[in-house]
């Protein structure tokens, strides 16, 4: 496995249970324990590569939850975390749910599991590392087009 | 006078992991005042009583909140039971005691990490949730989730536990003792955690009763009373004392959290001498017609189940209070007076759950 870079993960709680909540905690700590790979759980969003998100999206915070996102500098990327941030879950019926993270922001990896458990959690993430490689690659490729057109 | 200013906390915050937004009135680094704006993660489950039948909704209620997931469903289980006289099985009262305890201390020692995580002692944390993953390596074992369990059915439980597992349960819990008293040494006798903790957010015996807190916030204000003592579930065959504190700080919620702790592996001891063999649920015909308060002890406090049955398989009503939200008014007063640099602490001393509080 080519991991280039530690990620920084940013965890927002937006409308779930806190059952995926903890489980994000518990992935950074002993026995699934990321932090020894250099993964941090970083409360700045503009320090965060990969962005868990956990809950469906509600009218409150759906402003919260892009504005999180659009503070994350590129490449970055979303991993919704838990059948409720995939599409709303349980709660799918609920009035104050919109629906799933996709509804506001691109998500690019989803996480289902009612809780999700640390082990796809942690898969979730990894494949987030792949993903954002990919993502600066292109980014790269785009800026070297750019520059030749100038 | 000085100069006040308003400092925004939240909704999304290092320290919390869940989002409440507090604007702080500050005059200079002193808190003023604290206002609050919740419903970040307002979903309204309890109207979806009109589209899940009443078993169907056991699932939603454990969802409430994914901390006390256990107690959520178990609080629902027994309104409904109430309302349709359903009486279970001895073996079951036991096992709801036993899982109960178990929530109490996966919880319990989840806050503990969380305050040395806010204070800065993250080796403290780490510790913290490591004995927390061994309270969870027993949730999978005995019920097959780590969080949410589904264990609960009207009328009983799904699943048991043979005596083996109890067993090995005890052995663990041994090891968690041990474990536990080199954690709380550091706890309440390190003087760098001692001079973040003691002092810090007074709150008296008066304003807890007036301002209605539950739960460990309202025993370390000296306040005796505990709602298992109302005997649902197999307490009234376990003994114990409530655990209560005069000192009204956060020092004195950290001491009886860290006590209760200990009187949860009590209990869990007790309920394993003393289980019966059996049944572990009954039949249940017809449909719930009538109303019921249910009252459960929390970790985090007092939870009241309010449920309307109407003779159909759809509920009139469900409500919920969760001991968050009547500890929110406590949470505001400690706050008032406080230091800047002192506020994440404060509250987190109240163990705040927003998930069950907007539901």
């Amino acid at each position: 496995m080519n991991i280039s870079k530690s990620p920084w993960l940013l965890h927002y709680d937006g409308s779930s249970c806190n059952g995926c909540d903890i489980e994000v905690l518990a992935c950074t700590t002993p026995v699934y324990d990321v932090e020894r790979f250099g993964v941090i759980n970083t409360g700045n969003p503009k320090h965060a590569d990969i962005f868990l998100i956990t809950g469906g999206i509600n009218s409150q915070n759906r402003e919260v939850v892009k504005q999180l996102y659009s503070q994350m500098p590129d490449p970055k990327v979303v991993v919704a975390v838990g059948i409720c941030a995939c599409d709303g879950g349980i709660f799918k019926d609920c009035y104050n749910i919109l629906g799933g993270v996709d509804k506001v922001i691109p998500v690019d990896i989803y996480v289902p599991g009612c809780a999700a458990k640390p082990e796809s959690i942690i898969d979730g993430v990894v494949k987030a590392v792949g993903l954002l490689d990919k993502k600066r690659a292109e980014m790269k490729a785009n800026a070297s087009v750019s520059h030749k057109e100038d | 006078m000085s100069k006040r200013s308003i400092v925004p906390f939240g909704p999304h915050h290092p320290v919390l992991p869940e989002p409440i937004h507090l604007d702080l009135v500050l005059e200079d680094e002193k808190v003023v005042e604290a206002v609050p704006s919740i419903g970040f993660i307002h979903r309204g489950l309890e109207k979806l009583v009109e589209k899940k039948d009443f078993n169907e909704y056991v699932y939603v209620a454990e969802r409430i909140c994914g901390i006390c997931s256990f107690m959520h469903g178990m609080g629902y289980c027994e309104a409904v039971e109430h309302v349709m006289g359903v009486e279970i099985p001895p073996r079951a009262k036991y096992l709801r005691t036993i899982w109960c305890e178990m929530s109490r201390l996966h919880s319990h020692l989840m806050w503990l990490g969380l305050l040395a995580d806010a204070f800065g002692f993250e080796s403290l944390f780490m510790q913290s949730w490591r004995m927390r993953e061994k309270i969870l390596d027993m949730f999978e074992a005995s019920t097959g989730g780590r969080v949410i369990f589904s264990v609960n059915k009207i009328g009983g439980e799904m699943k048991d536990m043979d005596g083996d597992m109890l067993k090995g349960f005890l052995k663990i819990l041994n090891e968690i003792e041990k474990e536990l008293r080199e954690l709380s040494k550091t706890f309440l006798d390190n003087k760098a955690v001692n001079s973040r903790l003691q002092g810090v957010g007074f709150l008296t015996k008066q304003q807890a009763h007036d301002l209605g807190t539950v739960g460990p916030f309202m025993r370390a204000s000296g306040i005796d009373r505990d709602t298992r003592n109302m005997g649902y579930a197999a307490y009234s065959d376990i003994d114990f004392e409530t655990i209560t504190s005069n000192a009204g700080d956060s020092y004195a919620r950290t001491e009886v959290r860290i006590k209760e702790l200990f009187q949860s592996i009590d209990i869990i001891r007790q309920a394993v001498e003393k289980i019966p063999s059996g049944e572990i649920a009954v039949p249940v015909k017809g449909f719930p017609d009538g109303e019921y308060f249910m009252r459960v002890e929390q970790p985090r406090g007092e939870a009241v189940y309010y449920v309307k049955g109407n003779g159909t398989k759809f509920l009139d009503r469900v409500r919920v209070r969760t001991p968050t939200f009547a500890n929110l008014p406590g949470m505001l007063e400690t706050l008032k007076g406080s230091q800047l640099a002192d506020v994440p602490i404060l509250i987190l001393t109240i163990d705040p759950c927003i998930s069950c509080t907007e539901r």
